[in-house]
């Protein structure tokens, strides 16, 4: 369903892709280098392969999948303890459907649930405040991993929590914040791009004003992009112009759905309920400042407090996931890849999520698929 | 998770609409978009709307598309 409301004709695309080509052609005539693109959401990663995007510019653009998939950035001792805590009596945990699948060291959710624990999945994390006050035996925790578009949600049900007072509800948040993590992309793992292909729905709630950084620090440009074919052909071909001029920009391509100034309202509330903290990424360790955890003042719906859960470190496997999600291998680079890892059984979360690399890569793009 | 459906503001309530989503009716928050109208369209994350879609930049943005499409390489 396209954010438009007129039909866009379909030659546009084509032809936007045409026009793409050609600019990359040039510029990597002139420069010797294939323009590299890396887009930071795991609804890109999705949406790139599923309309043949990725396919149609190979060799004339790359397009690198960053770390956009929530599930595939959660650090592998988190999802451990997510599952843990689904272990006891008494408890119900809710999460969203994508955290289900993810293999732990031990177990998923799903097997998890399968024996008997009390996993549910909610639309919506303010369905598990509801659950939580039909339910005031039991402990009923929420599994909130998510970016800066999921934040003020899992917020919104600390609010309604808190205004109804369901002391049994509480939430295990592990959420990730965009800009700390394009920061150290940069600095520390020094990834070889000429842009970013820009998050759609998490610049709803940072707006365009938020890339600022990428320009003042780094002189990266970036193009915000929405998630229908031409919008990202359009961005790609906004990121070409902007290489070949030399003049690095934030451009906001996507200015039906996002303000300069993002969502205000969605920004206060997330504040007021969450506070910056570390926070471990898979594959780049802990970022300093890089998440979201429920504020102090609020301690008693926080999940990592009210019980006690001890995990070991996680076991080594060969999973790539964390290159994946840096832009340094690509899904093809994962021995596993397609023979022991395929999505009836996952070894990582980047094959699992519905926005994962691995997912997209085997669903639209395997070679001998 | 993270991905986003428009849906048109049927009725509206103190906290929450009714919005259709292709075809489907369904109720949700409008905690971050309290302008809201009826007739208009919202992104609706995890249940929540989360953005008032601006019917002319998306009109402009077809034009756009349009131009870029035909517009010659120099
Ligand atoms: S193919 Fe499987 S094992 Fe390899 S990186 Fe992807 S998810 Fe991990």
């Amino acid at each position: 369903m396209p954010a438009l409301f007129e039909p866009v004709d379909p030659g546009v695309a084509k032809e936007l892709a045409r026009k793409v080509i050609q600019l990359a052609d040039r510029y990597k005539e002139r420069t010797g280098i294939t323009p590299a693109f890396m887009e930071v959401c795991g609804s890109h990663t999705m949406a790139l392969a599923r309309t043949g995007i990725k396919q149609i510019l190979q060799g004339h653009v790359r397009l690198v999948s960053g770390p956009g998939c929530p599930v595939c950035v959660t650090d592998q001792k988190q999802i451990d303890a997510m599952i843990e805590v689904a272990e006891s009596e008494n408890r119900i945990v809710c999460t969203f459907g994508d955290m289900m699948r993810v293999p732990g060291s031990k177990r998923s959710l799903l097997s998890a649930k399968t024996d008997g624990r009390d996993v549910r999945i909610v639309y919506s994390p303010l369905d598990a405040v509801r659950i939580a006050e039909e339910n005031p035996d039991k402990e009923v925790i929420f599994l909130g991993v998510g970016f800066e578009t999921t934040v003020p949600v899992l917020a919104a049900a600390i609010q309604l929590a808190a205004k109804k007072n369901v002391g049994n509800f509480s939430m295990w948040a592990t959420t990730k914040l965009v800009q700390p993590v394009l920061r150290e992309l940069l600095t520390v793992k020094k990834v070889k791009i000429n842009g970013f292909l820009l998050p759609g729905h998490v610049s709803i709630v940072l707006g365009e004003k938020a890339y600022r950084f990428l320009i003042d620090e780094f002189r990266m440009p970036g193009v915000i992009s929405g998630f229908e074919p031409v919008e990202m052909l359009s961005a790609i071909y906004k990121l070409l112009e902007i290489i070949t001029d030399n003049r690095p920009a934030i451009v906001n391509n996507y200015k039906s759905v996002v303000r300069p100034e993002g969502n205000q309202a969605a920004q206060k509330i997330m504040y007021e309920f969450f506070e910056p903290c570390d926070e471990a990424w898979r594959g780049m360790g802990v970022i300093p400042q890089s998440g979201l955890d429920v504020r102090g003042k609020y301690s008693r719906f926080n999940a990592k407090k009210k019980f006690n859960v001890e995990v070991g470190e996680p076991k080594k496997t060969l999973c790539r996931c964390g290159d994946m999600i840096c832009g340094i291998a690509s899904p093809e680079e994962c021995i596993l890849f397609g023979k022991a890892c395929t999505p009836l059984h996952p070894i990582g979360p980047c094959m699992v999520s519905t926005e994962g690399s691995c997912a997209a890569h085997y669903a639209y793009m395997r070679k001998d698929g | 998770m993270c991905v986003g459906v428009p849906a048109k503001v049927i009725e509206k309530k103190e906290y929450t609409a009714l919005v259709d989503v292709m075809g489907t009716k369904m109720e949700v928050g409008i905690l971050f978009v309290p302008e809201v109208e009826v007739g208009e369209y919202v992104i609706v994350h995890a249940g929540q709307g989360m953005s008032i879609i601006d019917q002319v930049f998306a009109r402009e943005s077809l034009n756009e598309w349009g131009k870029m499409a035909r517009a010659g390489i120099i």
